[in-house]
């Protein structure tokens, strides 16, 4: 089947990445977008843009390349990419769906049946029951056969949801329960399987191939042990665990599970691994978010091999001919908070700027508005190295080079997980996160280093600057007060010429100068930089979003006032709604005036206990007349 | 313009002899800025316990973080008036030029943690010096008050000029310049027309009070009896006498507002500084021009080409005479003409002095003094020559010239040459004084020789020369005199606005100058009255 253009129908990084790669084949590049996205990246970069009600309107992205005419579709990963109804929509309309059959995909897409296709092809699978009878009893009875700990797994999930580990058999029926509601939710489907659970497997997966000649390949493994909450974190290839010899038992398994369904295209055959067993887990029939480390290492563009395979070429190369190189890793930039327990971020992109020398697919923009409806995954990262440890530094200092203002996002958080020891050995397994990482710094809120601090204060106020600092008198002591998220830290120091500040614990700090995006300091003489911008009063300091709180007004509710309800003019009661005793607290409505034909409520100026009332509905008061007293309450 | 070289080796021993003797000179004025800090700071945690900020920290809150902060008046009534440690220096408060949402500003906060911020004859002199310094050029003033209120021990000395200073608050604000006064403590009596007398007023809640009798009086004068908030609270004064315009809930708070009001008003904000040459010779070398031993000479150019732009010196006759040097500069890029002193002032000195002053009166160019004089050059040639009638013509131009005119003691500043380079009586704009400034009728050492002569002339007379008696009188004198005359000495009693270290004599000159240069720009809506509050 032949066609010149082809539609994404996907967003952010993954539709530039398909983009990138469609273009230089020649391809025209149609996107789809949502009232929301409407300036997004994705839309700007492609040749065509038409806008649809939802990324998941099927009808709506079919008719669209009808419109465009658009001969294939790519899915990317996400939203329609699994869905083999409109694989089969595709068909229909003729329009070449970029990713396996539908029957392939729609037999991996239900983990029951796809573990009894693995069984027969051979692949070892984890004991465990996957059948029709989703009775309570029966799933309680089959869970006692296998033990714990025991994993529940709705059989159309994916990414943990739906997902409960078991270790101990009475908690059983509430993860049923959950598990259940969870993955009708999600899924439109409540059947549940019971998996065998393993202590501290590895999480390895194989990236395979298949043409419509039958040939199939694997592109090696991908480890992605470091997950939280079954979302991976950092995913590497090859394995620190995989030998040669454990690659190719475990190729030789997805590439015969894959060949069993007649597979078409890429897909990943994800594995459980302890020690040298594996057990299969599942198949993903897409391109996988973390693609990028299997072609770094196999030089190949996974993208361009879909769109070959999916106009009806065979696999450009022989599994001989594949050869692996080097050591890639990737990390998920995401727009959450790691020391706030991962709360999702948002806000305004004010600087962007991703390390050069490392690969970085996504689809931010300064400027960019990051909301929360999508997901929170704003970019990732990728380095290649000869070896594993050259490819961890990179990443490392790449990350550390990598600038991202306006938006708490998670990347001090990475670079702490790839620096961690047991991640250095090669030694972290998928409970490395929650067993060997839950101390880390990292995890918990840290105050704005008081360095951060002072430096913040002498960059709003200018600095570095001809005479900044100078005075004849004195070097005046200055205490800023900044408010970062939901606190506020304060810094105090002296202030010497040449926009030097002494701090207190007798760190100084000298401004050096000032770039258009970065400051330069030097810390007791140490000099480095940090991104910095400032907008509308905010400074935007390194991963810091500082407002400088040092003269705001103070909180109104917080200033006490007199307690003494006062008739601001003469006139006559005509309600009182508080009587003595009564806690009011401070803007409610003690009594009503009517005075030159209007009302007057009367507030309580503060928050306390009704003293005394001096006054009742039909009272005609002075004044300045005193009429309720209220009594500050105790904290 | 012509470039100055230098001959001065930084490296020589005789800049270390000079540099040494200066930081000698320096040494104690630091000390005293210390112990008056130190003062403060002592009765921190008495204050912080009343929920109220230092006066630093005060000022700290009030001027832009970084902003140049020219301070004035430091050394005022050190050593006099009672003040036997010293601490009085500042004459009970903290005072200068800085910088409120960016326009320059004269601001005063008392210094109620020294000496309960009482005011003393030269507390009150100098803050009529600092209204004349907002009043001069155009400024506003900002006032952070909370005063113990008159020195009784002085209350004579300070009645009358204490009139003068409501006078001059009320003549300022008819002439437009904003007066902001927070009041963070007690305003009594006269103490309360400050405020009273100020534009705007913002009063702390719980701190401040203000009236003409406090509690204590109120009783005995009347029986009357009557709590501090009940009588001049702030909250009674901004809810229902509306003496205040302001309430703050805090110290901070009362700092915010006055500086909200200021950047309410369409008063112009300071330029950007336009584009200069720094000298070619650093500032560091200041410390070392000017010789160790007071009798030996140097040559004001040296000073020169380390104050001015690109150190150029386009210098006015000098072929004319060699003692007293005259020409033009740019300071920071602006015009300037300076006025030195290589040797006493002849008839030939004070006659270019007179023609270049007028030069710049014609021209509008601001003159720089740098004394450094023993005075007119006596003796029969110079009668002869007409140097009383030649003196007398430059002390003419000085007073006279409608140019702003600034004045850096860098050495001796004796007899009539205080006068004829523009000491404090002939009211330079500003006037500072180097660490190792001179100033007096006459030398100690010629005033002790004076008084010898003319105590040994009587005694000869009498018949009976008492030589230990001379001796003693002589020294006695000279010592007495020396004391009077040091930098310290003169800055107590307010003969200059301060005394600043040689190297940040570029750095004063460029802000006070950019000042004068700007002063046009403001131009204050005057009325005739004032502003009253009704």
């Amino acid at each position: 089947m032949s066609f010149d253009t082809i539609l994404i129908a996907n967003r952010g990084e993954i539709a530039l990445r398909i983009q990138r790669t469609a273009r230089a084949m020649g391809y025209r590049c149609v996107a789809v977008f949502t009232p929301g996205d409407a300036g997004a990246a994705h839309v700007r970069m492609a040749d065509q843009a038409v806008r649809v009600p939802s990324y998941l309107d099927a009808a709506a992205i079919i008719a669209t390349a009808r419109a465009t005419g658009a001969g294939a579709v790519h899915p990317g990963y996400g939203f329609l990419s699994e869905n083999a109804d409109f694989a089969r929509d595709c068909a229909e309309a003729a329009i070449v769906f970029i990713g396996p059959d539908p029957d392939a995909m729609a037999l991996m897409g239900e983990k029951g049946a796809a573990k009894a296709a693995a069984l027969a092809a051979g692949v070892p699978c984890l004991p465990g029951y996957q059948g029709a009878d989703q009775s309570d009893a029966t799933l309680l009875v089959e869970g006692a056969k296998f033990g714990v700990p025991l994993m529940v797994k709705a059989a159309f999930g994916g990414g943990g949801k739906g997902m409960r580990l078991v270790q101990d058999l009475d908690d059983l029926p509430e993860a049923l329960e959950r598990a259940r509601s969870e993955a009708a939710k999600s899924f439109g489907d409540g059947t549940l399987i019971l998996e065998r659970a393993l202590t501290g497997p590895r999480h390895v997966e194989m990236q395979v191939f298949g043409d419509r000649s039958g040939h199939v390949v694997h592109l090696g493994e991908r480890d992605c042990s470091v997950q939280r909450r079954h979302q991976k974190v950092v995913e590497e290839a090859p394995s620190p665990a995989v030998t040669p010899e454990l690659r190719a038992r475990m190729g030789a398994a997805a590439v015969a599970l894959a060949q069993s369904c007649g597979y078409v295209g890429a897909g990943t055959v994800e594995f459980l691994l302890s020690g040298d067993a594996f057990w299969f887990l599942e198949m993903n029939t897409r391109l996988q978010v973390e693609h990028p480390v299997t072609e770094a290492i196999t030089g190949l563009d996974l993208v361009e091999w879909q769109i070959r395979v999916a106009r009806g070429e065979d696999l450009p190369l022989t599994q001989d001919q594949i050869e692996l190189s080097g050591h890639a890793i990737e990390v998920r930039l995401y727009a959450e908070d790691p020391a706030q327990g991962f709360l999702p971020q948002t806000g305004r992109v004010e600087a962007w700027r991703a390390d050069s020398a490392l690969r970085c697919d996504h689809a931010l923009r300064e400027g960019d508005v990051v909301g929360a409806s999508y997901d929170p995954m704003l970019a990732k990262l990728i380095a290649h190295g000869p070896d594993r440890d050259t490819a961890r530094r990179q990443l490392i200092r790449g990350l550390e080079a990598t600038v991202l203002q306006g938006i708490g996002n998670n990347r001090a958080f990475l670079a702490s997980v790839l620096a961690h020891p047991m991640f250095a050995e090669g030694q972290a397994d998928t409970r490395f996160l929650n067993r060997d990482f839950a101390q880390d710094p990292s995890l918990t809120p840290r105050p704005p280093d008081p360095v951060v601090l002072a430096v913040a204060a002498m960059v709003l106020a200018g600095a570095p600057r001809a005479r900044f600092g100078f005075t004849n008198g004195p070097p005046p002591c200055l205490t800023r007060r900044f408010a970062s998220g939901d606190s506020v830290a304060s810094v105090t120091f002296t202030l010497h010429p040449d926009a030097q500040a002494h701090l207190t614990d007798g760190t100084q700090v000298q401004l050096l100068a000032r770039g258009e995006s970065d400051v330069r300091f030097a810390v007791d003489g140490i000099a480095r930089a940090l991104p910095c911008a400032i907008r509308d009063g905010v400074v935007y300091l390194g991963d810091h979003i500082l407002h400088d709180v040092t003269l705001a007004p103070p909180d109104a509710r917080q200033s006490a006032g007199s307690g003494q309800i006062i008739a601001p003019m003469a006139g006559v009661v005509i309600a009182v709604s508080v009587a003595p005793g009564d806690t009011v607290t401070t803007g409610q409505t003690l009594a009503v005036i009517e005075a030159m034909k209007m009302e007057h409520p009367l507030t309580a100026s503060l928050t306390g206990r009704v003293e005394s009332v001096a006054i009742q509905p039909g009272a005609q008061v002075a004044a300045r007349q005193l009429l309720i007293t209220i009594t500050p309450e105790e904290t | 313009m012509p470039v100055l070289e230098t001959r001065l080796d930084a490296h020589g021993a005789a800049f270390a002899v000079n540099r040494s003797a200066m930081e000698a000179a320096l040494a104690p004025v630091i000390a005293l800025r210390a112990a008056v800090e130190a003062a403060a700071q002592a009765s921190r945690e008495r204050y912080e316990k009343r929920g109220m900020l230092l006066p630093r920290d005060r000022l700290a809150l009030l001027l832009d973080p970084g902003a140049p902060f020219v301070e004035l008046c430091a050394f005022a009534g050190a050593m006099r008036y009672g003040d036997t440690d010293g601490t009085g220096a500042g004459a009970g408060a903290i005072a200068g030029i800085g910088v409120i949402e960016g326009r320059s500003c004269v601001v005063v906060v008392d210094n109620f943690a020294v000496k309960g911020g009482t005011v003393t004859p030269d507390g009150l002199a100098k803050k009529l010096r600092l209204q004349e310094l907002a009043r001069e050029n155009r400024l506003p003033m900002v006032s952070l008050s909370q005063s113990g209120g008159a020195n009784l021990s002085y209350a004579h000395e300070v009645f009358i000029p204490g009139g003068r200073g409501f006078a001059n608050q009320a003549r300022l604000s008819a002439q437009g310049i904003p007066q902001i006064t927070v009041v963070h403590g007690s305003a009594t009596a006269g103490g309360a027309y400050q405020p009273g007398l100020s534009d705007y007023v913002i009063l702390v809640r719980k701190q401040a009070t203000m009236y003409l009798a406090g509690p204590p009086l109120l009783k005995a004068a009347t029986g009357e009896v009557a709590t501090d908030e009940d009588l001049g609270g702030a909250e009674m004064h901004t809810q229902v006498s509306g003496v205040g315009d302001y309430l703050a809930e805090d110290d901070a708070d009362g700092i915010r507002q006055a500086r909200a009001v200021l950047a309410a008003l369409p008063w112009p904000r300071d330029p950007v500084p336009v584009p200069f040459e720094p000298p070619l010779y650093p500032a560091s070398d200041l410390v070392g021009v000017v010789p160790a031993d007071p009798k030996q000479p140097h040559d004001c150019r040296e000073i020169i080409a380390r104050l001015v732009d690109g150190s150029e010196f386009l210098e006015f006759k000098p072929e004319y005479d060699a003692a007293t040097v005259c020409g033009h500069v740019r300071v920071e890029g602006h015009a300037c003409a300076v006025i030195g002193n290589n040797g006493p002032i002849t008839a030939q000195g004070a006659a270019k002095a007179g023609q270049f002053i007028q030069l710049c009166d014609q021209a509008g160019v601001p003159l720089l003094f740098l004394h450094n004089t023993t005075g007119f050059l006596v003796g029969t040639e110079p009668e002869r020559a007409g140097i009383i009638k030649h003196g007398s013509k430059m002390i003419q131009a000085v007073a006279n010239a409608r140019v702003p005119k600034l004045a850096i003691v860098v050495g001796g500043s004796y007899g009539a040459g205080n006068y004829a380079m523009c000491g404090r009586g002939f009211d330079p704009r500003f006037i500072f004084a180097w660490p190792n400034a001179r100033s007096s009728v006459m030398g100690p050492a010629q005033a002790g020789q004076v008084l010898r002569m003319v105590s040994e002339a009587k005694m000869k007379a009498a018949g009976a020369v008492d030589t230990a008696k001379l001796d003693a009188l002589e020294h006695g004198t000279a010592a007495m005199m020396a004391e009077q005359t040091t930098a310290l000495a003169s800055s107590a009693r307010l003969e200059d606005d301060g005394i600043i270290d040689p190297r940040q004599t570029r750095d004063v000159l460029g802000i006070l100058l950019g000042l004068i240069a700007t002063e046009g720009q403001r131009q204050p809506r005057s009325n005739t009255f004032g502003v009253a509050r009704l």
